[in-house]
């Protein structure tokens, strides 16, 4: 089934399922920056304002960019630097130094990163620095060109700033703050945080040197903006190379935003969480179900899409478990229903489980205490059941005190959906008393 | 009838022999193989599949990636001792292992640095599959490895997956990180009968063993549904259910017979005895220290003193007694409780010699007993007792103690 046209391609309906998916897929998983991201005007100017500063006039300047998981923190700075870049005298003159607090753990790592990324491993060679001061001036001595008495610019992104915090004494942040207060070198010094705390991190001399400016990145779209960016970006861009494929997919699309049933389940993932990132995964499992027999995004996809993603994972364990480990679950829930939350050991799990076998069960026998035991090491191995104070060789294992990590409606849901549960064991669970 | 897997970019044939090396994960592989999408396409940055032991996670991915010569590697968490193993596996495969130089203990750091590096020489035109099986194993290893790996699509096009038993939930680090896409394997329901028959033997008919295998099942599926010990057990008792027709007892068709013969041999291996065997001495000693540390001091006056007279239950005593000793297990007595017990059960008069002292430390030696409190407390040390009932009792059969009636629980 190709689709003819007047140019010179042709394109199958095969040829085009895969390049939309290769178009929307980069999307999604790539994180490519997109050309005008919306709604941050504002922080967006006063970033590149202040950067522009630096960069330009020589200022320097310190700013945390604070914002949830997902919100466009990265994004927003990727923006601005490419922006900045733009003007030639900054591409010639200013340097960057890209910092991450997950990788860089420890103020030494950080300080050969810089070195490296100033490209000046040469310079250093096998010097040896009484303390990270001087370490870090000497670098940015060494970066003042030829007959300019003034040092090159630099901006330094501290990306996970507040994983910086917790480095020894904080020097790295002492130093850089220190710079940016002193009026040497133009030093511009930007962090990234998902934490709104993050100042109470600092120590008192840190946080005297920081500007105390922040940009804050809190989204702030309404429900018809969020279905607005849905169509965007399941949308195909103008420049795909068969036109005709790329309007129909792009007019179904316009039809899958107004049905009522995906609007139900995008103002249910929008109630729980607004940031782009859970949206993407939301898309990518619906747009795997796209095939060049089935070549468009219908509701029932988004419906299947959105079951996969909010399932609950302990439910799904509870699932699995065998007869006689669901049974201990039942007992440990009737042992912190009598005693008021106090943890248990197993012992008294065993006790209970006996006293279910004796009295009310029919379909359960009695097993062998090593059995019973091996049961409940494995739901102590699933991490349903965890120990009060951590494994202690002291204590034998049977006596060990633990506590349970399920709750009562978690119990009870998966006692519905067990398969072929026996009535009498469910008649246990929700009995008042065992 | 199992889903047929389908794929652009893979051929037929390619997409048959997987099917065929999954059986009842057809719609799992399907899954997955609609996640990964064409060779070189993105996929999500990470995925986290999780599901209960033997469900095939591991199983599933590697047939699907091997067979479909995807550029991957697979480590198993539990093997690295330390996260520079962990590195040297993950580059030493994904690229050409002469160009991988770590240093001696390397941070994420070195690695990230030197896989940008080795990207740049050799890009990936596919999506390359990091699987790090056993994952929870990474929560411990360094607190930045987890978030680490999550965001590694950031350098190149690949794909991390993470296989484990236990939930998402309890990955997250406390401030967050990037959310994996999550991907549940359920456990078989129908197909465990399926795949365990395919274990056969060639000298007896397929029919024969899918009724042992129903048996089995009947048997142990309310203890356990791990497949990997079912098979095992299955091979274990098959053996002795073959007995009767290699003894000619009986036919194959004798299912009845055939019933009788096994089930009270499987319910059997259900049981496990432990019994050692213990000086004569030593196993009064036990015996003492059992009763020393399951009754309270009060009550020894009335087990061991002859002629103690009444003593009298108070209503103070009943209100506070809502459990069993044996239920909170055994409490610390001191040394000279023990002894003055232990004279008054052993039947003939025993001097207090150095044997007897050393008898007590191999019982510790042995685990039988602990010590509890500081080594230095040379004059009075205390110990507890950490056997279980059973085992005590069977103790006491041997040497013809009734144990239970010097047991403050069972009055």
């Amino acid at each position: 089934m190709s689709k003819r046209k007047s140019k010179d391609t042709q394109w199958t309906a095969g040829e085009c399922v895969s390049q939309a998916q290769k178009i929307l897929r980069e999307r999604y998983c790539y994180q490519r920056v997109p050309s005008s991201p919306v709604g941050i005007e504002s922080q967006r100017k006063n970033l590149l304002e202040l950067l522009r500063r630096t960069a330009i006039h020589g200022e320097s300047n310190s700013v945390l960019i604070v914002g949830p998981r997902g919100s466009g923190k990265t994004m927003l700075l990727k923006s601005v630097l490419k922006e900045l870049f733009e003007v030639r005298e900054v591409q010639s003159n200013v340097l960057l130094v890209h910092l991450n607090g997950l990788l860089q753990t420890d103020d030494k790592i950080a300080l050969k990163e810089i070195t490296r990324q100033l490209q000046l491993e040469n310079v250093v060679g096998d010097k040896v620095f009484g303390s990270f001061a001087e370490n870090l001036t000497f670098l940015l001595e060494a970066l003042k060109k030829g007959n300019r008495s003034s040092s090159r610019p630099v901006i330094f992104t501290l990306d996970e700033f507040d994983l910086f915090a917790h480095h020894k004494n904080q020097t790295l942040l002492y130093n850089l703050l220190d710079i940016s207060q002193s009026a040497q070198t133009p030093v511009a010094v930007v962090g990234l945080t998902c934490r709104l705390d993050v100042l109470e991190l600092l120590e008192k001399r840190v946080k005297s040197r920081f500007s105390h400016r922040q940009i804050h990145l809190l989204n702030p779209m309404d429900f018809h903006q969020y279905i607005e960016t849905t169509q965007e970006h399941l949308g195909l861009p103008q420049d795909f190379p068969d036109e005709r494929f790329a309007q129909e997919w792009n007019s179904s699309i316009k039809m899958l935003c107004e049905d009522r049933s995906v609007k139900d389940v995008l103002r249910k993932h929008f109630n729980t969480s607004k940031d782009f990132r859970s949206l993407h995964m939301l898309l990518l499992m619906a747009l795997s179900r796209v095939t060049p027999t089935n070549p468009t995004i219908k509701p029932g996809d988004i419906q299947e899409a959105s079951r996969l993603c909010s399932m609950d994972a302990k439910a799904n364990i509870l699932h699995g478990l065998s007869i006689l480990e669901l049974c201990l679950i039942i007992a440990m829930k009737h042992l912190s229903e009598l005693y008021d939350g106090e943890p248990f050991n197993f012992q008294m799990v065993h006790n209970e489980f006996k006293k279910f076998i004796q009295r009310k069960s029919h379909s359960i026998h009695n097993f062998e205490t090593p059995v019973v035991l091996k049961a409940f090491e494995h739901l102590q191995q699933l991490e349903l059941i965890n120990p009060m104070d951590g494994p202690s060789a002291k204590i034998q294992k049977e006596y060990q005190l633990v506590k349970l990590m399920l709750d009562h409606s978690q119990i009870m849901e998966a006692l519905q959906k067990y398969p072929q549960c026996p009535t009498d064991v469910k008649q246990w669970a929700t009995s008042a008393f065992g | 009838m199992p889903a047929e897997l389908r794929q652009q970019g893979y051929s037929e044939a390619q997409l048959r022999l997987v099917s065929e090396k999954v059986p009842c994960r057809e719609a799992q592989a399907a899954a997955l193989l609609a996640l990964f999408g064409e060779p070189d396409h993105y996929s999500f940055p990470s995925i986290f599949i999780y599901g209960h032991r033997a469900m095939g996670k591991s199983h599933v991915t590697l047939t699907l990636l091997r067979e479909l010569q995807m550029p991957h590697v697979v480590v198993s968490c539990v093997e690295c001792v330390s996260p520079g193993l962990l590195f040297e596996q993950v580059l030493g495969s994904l690229f050409d292992s002469s160009a991988v130089t770590l240093s001696r203990s390397p941070s994420l750091s070195d690695f990230v640095r030197l896989y940008r590096q080795l990207c740049a020489e050799d890009s990936a035109k596919h999506t390359r599959y990091i699987v790090l099986d056993r994952a929870e194993v990474l929560r411990d290893m360094s607190a930045n490895l987890l978030p680490g790996f999550l965001r590694l699509q950031e350098l190149d096009n690949v794909t991390v997956i993470l296989l484990s038993e236990i939930v998402w939930d309890k990955f997250r680090p406390s401030t967050g990180c990037f959310e994996p896409l999550q991907l549940h394997f359920p456990d078989y329901s129908k197909g465990l009968q399926q795949i365990l028959a395919q274990d056969s033997h060639p000298s007896y008919s397929a029919e024969l063993y899918t009724f042992y295998i129903n048996i089995l099942l009947g048997v142990f599926y309310s203890v356990c549904k791990d497949l990997r010990e079912l098979r095992h057990l299955a091979a274990l008792n098959f053996p002795k259910f073959c007995e009767p027709l290699e003894k000619g007892e009986a036919e194959e068709s004798d299912t009845h017979k055939l019933w009788r013969n096994i089930e009270p041999h499987l319910k059997k291996a259900m049981q496990t005895v432990y019994l050692r065997e213990l000086p004569y001495y030593s196993k009064f000693l036990l015996i003492a220290a059992y009763l020393a540390s399951y009754n309270p001091a009060r009550t020894d006056r009335r087990f061991f003193v002859k002629h103690h007279g009444k003593i009298r239950k108070t209503t103070f005593l009943k209100k506070h007694e809502k459990t069993s000793n044996h239920l909170l297990g055994p409490k610390p007595f001191p040394l000279d409780r023990l002894l003055a017990i232990f004279y008054s059960v052993v039947d003939s008069r025993v001097a207090p010699t150095a044997s007897i002292f050393s008898q007590i430390s191999s019982l510790v030696t042995l685990q039988l007993l602990t010590q509890v409190g500081h080594d230095d407390q040379l004059d009075n040390p205390k110990y507890k007792c950490t056997v279980s009932l059973d085992f005590i009792r069977a103790i006491a059969r041997t040497v013809g103690f009734d144990i239970l009636r010097y047991l403050y629980d069972f009055l």
